[in-house]
């Protein structure tokens, strides 16, 4: 794991007196391109301008795609930018930028295969060092995976990635098990995935002793590059060189091999970053800043990515193949359907739900025209957050085959090595991005969404990213830091409130907490929320309320069972929501009217879902009705 | 601003099509420009290097890693039988000997001092890419492949399963409305590429596979019956690799669906003629759709006859399906193009059109929900 601390990899040395930035990243359907300019002393988005991608045929050329997003800026800004096919910069006048930087995604991002002696141990490690830069890790091959050698060989023959990273071993212990995994990688004579004709990029990160080894029998078939031992002792982890080689790998490699890059590379002075790198970044930055925990997540068409730090250490993962549109049968073939129909609230035939779940994968561009449409849509999203987040959980994780020195007072703490990091009780703030948390018709449903996904406990202030340039403000954030971080808490994160949720069992309709809060200008009031329900009390965005939360005797928020809290909390454009429903555990009526009938409430008390009159076409009539307040 | 409607499946009467047809490792190339081939002809041939087994010989014998060279009875890179000795040990004044015999027949590739395992390496696996479909060859990859050129109607299906093949086309329903059954699937039809209407459930599927037939296009599939006949849920719509005994081609959507009358009729046109079928589908990073290619090489290219033509823009006028609830499957004409955002029932504010479906008053519709007919 990276300690924020020790990342400071980007030696781009970039003027910090500059007047406006162009930013763009080309994602695998669409390259997003926002203008930023200084305004007085602040700097702020001023327009987004968007176009089709065009990596794939019959294009095969990015800037392509970046020329038309930024001509759709220059149209929105009324000013030039462009001279011809050519950004024009330093600015001049009201002509050009200073600044053109860019990320990338198209193409499939980076796709990678690591490997490592010990799967939970230096492969776990390698997968972290690969997701921290901002790839997919296609598979994680070890000595003890449980296949046998030529069926990893196989895989390996059949993965077609972008890069290996080849990791194992501390420094100064057994080679043969390194030399074992190298031996393996040549028989397979691995293909990378773009360009039939250049060497596969490998990094080796493993025990010092066998590089030798790994030399002689990966050089000649390979693209070799050695860098320091991501776990050099087992207590600790040593990513950031490994990282900083995979972004370089990236930039030389494989974007150098996609349609186009070469010519964009040369338009910015920085470095092109994996998409998700840079988002990564950003995250990091907020959490060191503020010191505090956070959470992010990005939901979209393909993949979900879900970044978190906690006590200063930064995660990332991807699940692949969860997302809303390419991806979203596959949310239906890994949470099930009884898991999704759960949060819809009416009757609805299984058949049909599942013929629209495909109809959306194979025509994936298509949006929710109906309200009853948009509530499956919305369940769907749950689910696929709620099963990423389960999977960022369980790589998010301190280190394992750690040795712990116990004392006696531990006896009763029987606290395992390897036990994730993500505290859900200890989480400051949960930001969602992506095509259906930042584009939800109302804010309120973003923060239902958050709230029931990830469940967060005690105090945690809810965002989201409103036009998802994170991305943009990521790279921004390693050039000029004041830039991106005041854009980003202008014009990106959208402030949605703070969740009050006390954490224990409890019965239905019993008081779980009251409340006492005073708002700013000295105006109290007082409420009790009962067990199993949620209350919304609008307090605006930059607006705070001192409250005074007393749990019942079963319930914590923070200071233990029963035990009384004070707090400051936060507004935003949805406000204070006390969530009652419990948590550890969270539950759901099972009989279908009383879960229909709780979700209907539990919507209602967010208003979350316009009321709307029965469907005036038959056409438009849909094979179950909505029910007002749904 | 970006166009934001779906541009729609190509189901055109007579064009070029040109499909690459090129090996995974560099091969031999085994026709030349100009070349008229069939479907069944191979085109390229190339030898992918046999899997590999490896063999921990260190500990078999009982070595150390860094002797077990010594040990070997046979050269690094001789060809081996399977349960031929290719390594062995003496011990005790060479009154023991234990053996190390191969696995496999192949080949003894490397041995590793570090490791102590032998690397073996089965025969190699010939590979053949064959035309796809009858055509003209008109480019070569040297060493990797052609391209092979046709004329003649193509029609791609919405989503598909299963591989390449082809065969006489023979259209089974009366109407695009009625589905495909059991009865009308005889042995008459071993062989051939059948044409359905609305529907297929896994029973009638199954029952062609016995039949024999070795395609099946049709308007509508359900979701449950893909379950069943795949024996899993299909997560990513990435196909093309299924074994199921047919290709499936769907031509409009999951559910019970009217197949486009453009599409049937242009089917019905290709009655008795061999058709070359593809259900290769993939939704992702450069769009796959799957494909039913009926060659007419006699004729001239009429004026469709381009290759990859752009689509034009949505235009007051233009035929449109609609592809997402509540008017999924309906086709209408575009009446007008507010350029304005619009508030949906959602609430979300989008592009719409508006459109009449025919039979009552216009709708408006989200620009990404519709589908150009494209011609």
């Amino acid at each position: 794991m990276t300690r924020i601390e020790s990342q400071d990899h980007v030696a781009t040395v970039v003027s910090q007196d500059l007047k406006s930035i162009l930013a763009t990243d080309c994602g695998s359907t669409t390259t997003k391109a926002v203008l930023i300019e200084r305004r007085g002393d602040e700097y702020r988005l001023i327009v987004r301008g968007e176009a089709p991608t065009t990596v794939e045929a019959p294009f095969e050329d990015v800037t392509r795609g970046v020329l038309n997003a930024i001509m759709e800026v220059e149209e929105l800004a009324g000013r030039k930018i462009l001279d011809g096919e050519r950004i024009i910069t330093p600015q001049k006048g009201t002509e050009g930028v200073d600044l053109y930087i860019s990320t990338s995604s198209a193409g499939g991002g980076l796709q990678m295969m690591v490997s490592g002696v010990v799967k939970s141990m230096t492969g776990e490690s390698a997968q972290r060092a690969a997701l921290g830069a901002g790839a997919i890790v296609m598979d994680v091959i070890a000595s003890n995976d449980g296949r046998l050698p030529h069926e990893k060989i196989k895989r390996i023959r059949q993965l077609r990635p972008d890069m290996i990273l080849l990791s194992g071993g501390v420094d100064g212990g057994t080679t043969s098990h390194v030399a074992e995994m190298a031996e393996l990688l040549a028989a397979a004579e691995p293909k990378a995935r773009l360009g039939a004709g250049y060497e596969l990029p490998v990094i080796y990160a493993g025990n010092k002793d066998a590089a030798g080894i790994v030399r002689e029998r990966l050089e000649d078939k390979t693209a070799l590059v050695i860098t320091d031992n991501l776990r050099p002792v087992l207590e600790r982890e040593n990513l950031t060189p490994a990282r900083d080689k995979i972004h370089d790998l990236f930039m030389e490699h494989v974007m150098a091999h996609a349609p186009g890059y070469k010519k964009l590379m040369t338009w910015s002075p920085v470095p092109i970053m994996p998409t998700p790198g840079a988002v990564g970044l950003i995250i990091e930055t907020i959490a060191r800043d503020e010191k505090i925990n956070v959470i992010g997540v990005d939901i979209g068409g393909a993949t979900t990515d879900v970044f978190s730090v906690f006590q200063t250490v930064f995660n990332r993962t991807v699940s692949a193949n969860l997302g809303m549109s390419y991806s979203v049968s596959n949310v239906l073939a890994e949470a099930g359907l009884a898991n999704i129909l759960r949060w819809v609230p009416f009757a609805i035939d299984e058949l049909d739900l599942r013929n629209r779940i495909k109809n959306k994968m194979i025509r994936p561009t298509t949006i929710p025209q109906s309200l009853e449409e948009l509530v499956i849509e919305q369940a769907i999203a749950r689910e696929a957050l709620r099963l990423a987040f389960e999977q960022h959980k369980m790589l998010a994780v301190g280190l394992k085959g750690v040795q712990q020195e116990r004392t006696i007072s531990d006896t009763f703490e029987q606290t395992a090595s390897g036990e994730t990091l993500v505290r859900l009780d200890h989480l400051d703030l949960l930001v969602g991005s992506g095509g259906v948390l930042s584009h939800a018709p109302r804010r309120s449903q973003a923060a239902l969404m958050l709230l029931d996904s990830f469940l967060p406990e005690h105090l945690t202030e809810l965002a989201v990213d409103s036009i998802f340039m994170a991305p943009q403000l990521g790279v921004l954030s390693t050039v000029h830091p004041k830039a991106a971080r005041e854009v980003f808490e202008k014009d990106c994160l959208i402030r949605l409130g703070t969740s009050v949720a006390p954490v224990g069992p409890g019965k239905e309709g019993q008081t779980a907490l009251r409340v006492t809060l005073e708002r700013a200008g000295g105006k109290r009031e007082e409420f009790s929320v009962p067990y199993g329900y949620i209350r919304l009390v609008p307090l605006a965005d930059g607006e705070r309320a001192e409250a005074l939360l007393k749990p019942e005797k079963s319930f914590d928020v923070g200071e233990g069972k029963g035990r009384e809290r004070k707090a400051t909390l936060r507004g935003g454009v949805v406000g204070l929501i006390f969530d009652c429903r419990g948590r550890r555990p969270f539950t759901m009526p099972e009989e279908r009217a009383r879960r229909i009938a709780k979700l209907t409430e539990w919507n209602e008390a967010l208003g979350i879902y316009p009321s709307v009159a029965a469907p005036a076409s038959p056409a438009a009539a849909p094979a179950a009705a909505v029910p007002a307040g749904a | 601003m970006a166009h934001s409607y779906t541009p729609g499946l190509k189901v055109t009467a007579f064009t070029v099509v040109r499909r690459e047809r090129k090996l995974p490792l560099p091969g031999t190339v085994l026709a030349k420009v100009g070349d008229a081939v069939a479907a069944e002809k191979v085109v390229a041939r190339t030898e992918l290097p046999g899997n590999v087994q490896t063999v921990n010989v260190a500990n078999l014998l009982g070595v150390l890693p860094e002797d077990v060279r010594e040990c070997l009875v046979k050269p690094v890179g001789s060809p081996l039988a399977k349960g031929e000795t290719f390594a062995e040990n003496r011990s005790f004044f060479g009154l023991f000997r234990s053996k190390v015999a191969s696995p496999i027949d192949g080949t003894l590739e490397n041995l590793s001092v570090v490791t102590g395992q032998a690397l073996l390496r089965e025969p190699p696996i010939p590979v053949e890419v064959d035309a796809y479909v009858d055509g003209t060859i008109v480019e070569v990859f040297p060493n990797q492949g052609v391209t092979v050129e046709t004329r003649g109607t193509f029609i791609q299906g919405i989503f598909g399963i299963g591989g390449e093949t082809s065969g006489e086309l023979r259209v089974l329903a009366a109407s695009p409305a009625d589905p495909l059954r059991e009865p009308s699937i005889t042995e008459k039809e071993r062989g051939c590429v059948i044409v359905g209407g609305s529907h297929v459930n896994t029973a009638t599927l199954l029952h062609a596979v016995r039949m024999g037939v070795k395609a099946v296009v049709i308007g509508g599939f359900d979701d449950q019956d893909l379950r069943q006949f795949l024996g899993y849920d299909l997560g990513v719509a990435i196909t093309g690799h299924e074994e199921k005994g047919l290709t499936l081609v769907v031509t409009e959507g999951f559910g019970a669906i009217p197949m486009a009358s453009r599409t049937f009729d242009l089917l019905k046109q290709c009655q008795g003629r061999k058709v070359s079928v593809s259900g290769a589908t993939q939704i992702r990073a450069g769009v796959q759709r799957p494909e039913i290619i009926a060659p007419r090489l006699t004729e001239a290219a009429g004026k469709d006859g381009v290759p990859d033509e752009h689509p034009l823009g949505l235009e007051v006028g233009s035929l449109i399906r609609a592809i997402r609830q509540p008017y999924f499957g309906r086709l209408g004409k575009v009446t007008a193009l507010p350029a304005e955002l619009t508030a949906l029932e959602t609430e979300a504010k989008v592009r719409v059109l508006e459109v009449d479906f025919g039979n009552g008053p216009r709708v408006l519709l989200p620009r990404a929900n519709v589908e150009m007919i494209e011609s």
